[in-house]
């Protein structure tokens, strides 16, 4: 099997105190890993501890020298006024703008601040996925999308690239088990 | 009417040197309006523009004061990463108590600071030029490249965490070139008209532009025209040039800002 790309070792994770953890897992590639658990059970706390937005108390995260990563948020960012069309948020990722999974095609001419919350959603998440990133990182992906473009989305992860990894981030736990390799349960 | 003067040789320098600042500083003024900074380049303004005053009285050229300035702008404002807009207002403050009281302490100073207030661009001459040639070329160079890291940096703000890199050497780059532009501007055009090339061009396209090179055009078109127009009607009028370069820029932002809303 080779080297795991992302791998957390007995992670603590919090801000002013210890939210989450100890959690151990790795992703490597090819695989779907998801981390599930209920509303406030330290996931994007978890994740903060890659990003640096929370800190580490104790255990250690290791990264494969050279593995790029492309980060979807929770609460992606979507500056108002600001004229970005869907196209050129997808060129700024690299992701495939020429064959774009169905939903979005008719999107990418319209400026991102002018598409529904779902929609938005979803290219976020197709910016990341189809960025050619040896890890992607999904928090929350489904939020506000429609029950059709989940299922475009399923299928998207389902979908396995030999080089690209997934960490999925998601407490929608049929569509976790639908998807992923392993799970990593996280309690409140 | 005095048409003649408008093409009078005396002022081709001084039209050349504003045209570039015209046809740069928006471009830039997008980027600032993207980081919501809008209100960085009014205080970085005022603060080289006391650069200016403050170099004069150390007998330097007030470009290379209101530089200096603008790079201590630059690096307190990179230092000083903290959210909100209070470090700007610190720089405006500052900027305005600093360049009035180095004006009312020398008869040079003064000079200067009437020139910040009105903007003399028919009085710059080659130095005043040359930094705005040197300006252009710089942009013209790097905002292509910065451009796709400042927009990732603003759409995908974990980005470059993510990858384990550091995006403070980007953000230092574009203040620093947001500060270089600024003061040379101030310096040329006066400190409201700086501020008015960087906020009016993008504030009123921004609104109606399909994305993001062509609210990149339309801010360039839209300054360039307002630029020419005052350029001729300050002279025609005999009027100074700051005041009515902010009130053709106005004419031209408020109606398409506010037709474009409508859209």
């Amino acid at each position: 099997m080779s080297e795991p790309y992302l791998v957390f070792r007995e992670v603590v994770a919090g801000y002013s105190a210890p939210v989450v953890g100890p959690v151990s897992f790795a992703v490597g590639p090819g695989e779907v890993v998801a981390l599930c658990g209920p509303n406030g059970s330290g996931k994007s706390t978890l994740l903060g501890a890659l990003t640096g937005a929370s800190r580490v108390f104790s255990g250690r995260i290791d990264r494969r020298d050279g593995v790029t990563v492309s980060l979807q948020r929770q609460l992606p960012a979507r500056p108002e006024g600001i004229p970005l069309s869907g196209r050129e948020l997808l060129r700024l990722t690299g992701a495939d703008r020429e064959n774009p999974p169905e939903p979005l095609a008719p999107l990418l001419p319209l400026r991102i601040d002018r598409l529904s919350g779902g929609q938005f959603q979803f290219l976020e998440v197709w910016a990341c996925l189809g960025s050619g990133a040896d890890l992607v990182i999904l928090d929350e992906p489904t939020n506000n999308m429609a029950p059709g473009t989940i299922r475009t989305l399923e299928s998207l992860l389902k979908a396995r690239t030999p080089e690209r990894a997934v960490l999925l981030i998601s407490h929608e736990r049929a569509f976790v088990e639908a998807v992923s390799d392993r799970v990593v349960e996280l309690a409140p | 009417m005095k048409w003649p003067l408008v093409f009078d040789p005396l002022f081709h320098v001084p039209f050349l040197n504003g045209l570039l600042l015209a046809a740069t500083v928006p471009l830039l003024g997008a980027y600032v309006r993207l980081r919501d900074e809008w209100l960085a380049s009014l205080g970085i303004a005022q603060a080289t523009a006391a650069g200016g005053v403050v170099g004069m009285l150390l007998g330097l050229h007030p470009i290379g004061g209101a530089l200096g300035a603008a790079t201590l702008a630059a690096g307190v404002k990179g230092f000083y990463r903290r959210s909100g807009n209070d470090v700007f207002v610190l720089f405006l403050l500052f900027g305005w108590a600093a360049a009035l009281l180095g004006a009312a302490n020398s008869a040079q100073g003064e000079e200067v600071s009437h020139a910040l207030l009105d903007g003399q661009l028919y009085f710059t001459g080659p130095f005043h030029l040359l930094a705005a040639a040197l300006l252009a070329a710089v942009v013209a160079l790097l905002l292509p490249r910065l451009s796709r890291r400042l927009l990732i940096e603003r759409f995908f703000p974990d980005y470059f965490a993510a990858m384990g890199a550091k995006a403070w050497r980007l953000n230092l780059a574009f203040d620093l070139l947001v500060a270089f532009a600024v003061g040379v501007t101030a310096q040329s055009a006066g400190v409201m008209a700086a501020f008015a090339l960087v906020f009016l061009p993008p504030w009123a396209t921004f609104a109606g532009a399909s994305g993001w090179r062509r609210a990149l055009l339309r801010t360039e078109g839209l300054a360039v025209a307002a630029y020419v127009v005052a350029f001729a009607a300050a002279i025609l009028l005999n009027q100074p040039f700051g005041p009515v370069l902010v009130a053709s820029l106005l004419l031209f932002s408020l109606p398409r800002a506010f037709s474009s809303r409508a859209d």
